[in-house]
């Protein structure tokens, strides 16, 4: 046995001996998930198209808004595997839908309610005029108002940038031809023109003009792209094609 | 324990400052024997659990967890959270089902009459309304100025009947009314309308610019082809009854003078109606859930109509 002596005196030789012990617990936690099959399901259609895709440019904008204003503080995006959030959310949140986000948004801590399902609960006028004055809608809310984001015009010049970054730590984005049509194959002709990174700008601004999820088609505002992102939230799986056990043989 | 002791006690060696020393006592035996029973506790949980990873797969453990899916299908499997809530629900379905069974069999009309369904459907459609309609229609179904309808009057824009708000729960609704400013109509034109539209529900209205009114109505502006003659307008297409005295997108109550009332009114005919979106609720909740909050919405919240 090492004398502790030795240790005590040796801040160097403590430092790498207390970093080794802590980090046992996180590694023998988190490396295997990297190694086991089906940590991320694999979720595909009948005709092999994923259907979890990467954010086109104006819902990943959305999502950085999301961020910006902090709204995961008080909002969590994970619906857990338990029979009350089933009844409340619906079904439990997949690994695969959150595989493109950086950083994930799961959270643990629910001040508003659970957002993994939200897409297309709610029309886009509900959340428009939410997000501007949430108790004009749900009198007892204490979220605070958003109603700077109608007003400020959506800054997109950078959205390419955004999805290069994205694409070095994994998300299929596509900067060339090979690429783009590895996500026709993947994802479909219709969702892959979205995630060419050359043509960001322009099908940003085409997804804004076509949604006119803030009600006003003039502009693109911050609106537009949170609105977008809310909506796409929790729906891009078709449960209602799967059984309702379809994911147990992936724990 | 006292000073006496340090003489004897077992300490680490080491001396700081002269005469610092530290104790190097065994741990209390309790504390021992609570740290092993973790140990076993530990294996038992391996043996009964998944816990090793191994290559591309782990241990499963040998405790499994039946269920039946949602499609009837028995399953054994290992034991996992998912499994595990796959058999909550399959109870909380097991044990709901007698009554959604009996909704389901029942006829709109006779579920009302039974003490035990209006029962639960009274408790079960309020908790389905309030995570799921509220929102827009608010907690008692009094609905929104300018946003969602009341759901409490005995107005209905798609029909109240039971089949109708059936149809509008599973599958949605949008109102559209085309703007009839601009190119349209003059604003001359568009206030003799307003007075119209005022008159028909016996708001104040300038009698002269109404009878204008009456023939743009009926005219150029092309408004009885969706309102109707009568102005009472068309459960089949959702356009309002503008005779009913209730207002949905022109805030005619809370205008406190006249002309705010025009105005109002004025502003839906000019840019006219792309909204009242309701969503389709078909895809997020089942067809029993529907059927339960249609009976609540007709008879709990109370204005149904009969045909």
């Amino acid at each position: 046995m090492m004398d502790h002596s030795k240790i005590e005196k040796n801040l160097g030789l403590m430092l790498v001996m207390v970093l080794f012990a802590i980090s046992i617990g996180g590694l023998i936690e988190v490396v295997p998930l990297f190694f086991i099959q089906g940590t991320v399901e694999d979720v595909k259609t009948a005709e092999g198209i994923k259907m979890v895709r990467p954010y086109s440019p104006l819902e990943l904008r959305g999502r950085d808004i999301y961020i910006r204003e902090g709204c995961y503080l008080c909002h969590s995006q994970m619906i857990r595997p338990f029979r009350d959030e089933a009844m409340r959310y619906g079904h439990y949140s997949l690994a695969a839908e959150s595989q493109y986000d950086h950083p994930f948004q799961w959270g643990s801590k629910r001040t508003g309610p659970d957002l993994a399902r939200v897409g297309k609960k709610y029309s886009n006028e509900w959340q428009v005029q939410h997000l501007t004055a949430p108790r004009s809608m749900v009198p007892e809310s204490v979220m605070p108002n958003y109603p700077w984001l109608l007003a400020n015009d959506l800054d997109y010049s950078d959205v390419g940038d955004r999805m290069a970054a994205l694409r070095i730590t994994g998300v299929p984005y596509s900067t060339n031809k090979a690429e783009y049509d590895r996500n026709v194959k993947d994802f479909g002709a219709e969702v892959a023109k979205q995630l060419h990174i050359p043509d960001a700008q322009k099908s940003l601004i085409e997804q804004a003009q076509t949604g006119n999820y803030d009600g006003n088609a003039a502009n693109v505002s911050e609106m537009d792209a949170v609105v977008a992102y809310l909506q796409v939230l929790g729906t891009m799986v078709d449960f209602s094609k799967l059984d309702n056990d379809a994911f147990v043989k992936y724990r | 324990m006292s000073q006496g002791n340090t003489q004897h006690a077992n300490t680490t060696g080491h001396v700081w400052d002269d005469d610092l020393q530290e104790y190097n006592n065994p741990l209390p035996s309790w504390w021992l024997w609570a740290f092993y029973l973790t140990i076993i506790f530990s294996i038992v949980y391996w043996v009964l659990y998944p816990a090793w990873p191994m290559g591309k797969g782990f241990t499963p453990g040998i405790s499994t967890i039946t269920y039946k899916n949602d499609k009837g299908v028995e399953k054994t499997t290992h034991w996992s959270t998912r499994a595990l809530l796959m058999k909550d629900l399959q109870e909380a379905r097991e044990m709901q089902k007698p009554y959604f069974d009996k909704v389901a069999a029942t006829p709109f009309d006779q579920i009302a009459k039974s003490p035990d369904l209006s029962n639960f459907v009274a408790s079960a459609g309020k908790v389905l309304f309030s995570d799921n309609c509220a929102a827009c229609h608010q907690s008692g179904g009094q609905g929104k100025m300018a946003f969602a309808p009341n759901l409490t009057d005995d107005d209905w824009i798609y029909g109240g009947t039971y089949d109708k708000i059936q149809a509008t729960v599973a599958s949605g609704r949008h109102g559209i009314m085309p703007p009839k400013g601009g190119a349209n109509l003059s604003d001359a034109d568009m206030d003799n309308l307003a007075n119209y539209v005022l008159s028909l529900s016996g708001e104040p209205s300038d009698a002269t610019k109404a009878a204008v009114g009456n023939e743009l109505f009926h005219g150029k502006a092309t408004c009885f082809s969706c309102h109707g003659a009568d102005g009472k307008g068309n459960q089949d297409i959702g356009s309002a009854n503008l005779t009913d005295k209730i207002w949905l997108w022109a805030d005619v109550p809370g205008a406190g003078s006249a002309d705010k009332k025009v105005a109002a009114v004025k502003a839906v005919i000019a840019s006219g109606l792309n909204k009242g979106v309701m969503p389709a609720w078909g895809g997020r909740l089942s067809a029993d859930q529907i059927k339960l909050l249609t009976v609540y919405v007709h008879d709990v919240l109370g204005g149904g109509s009969k045909k």
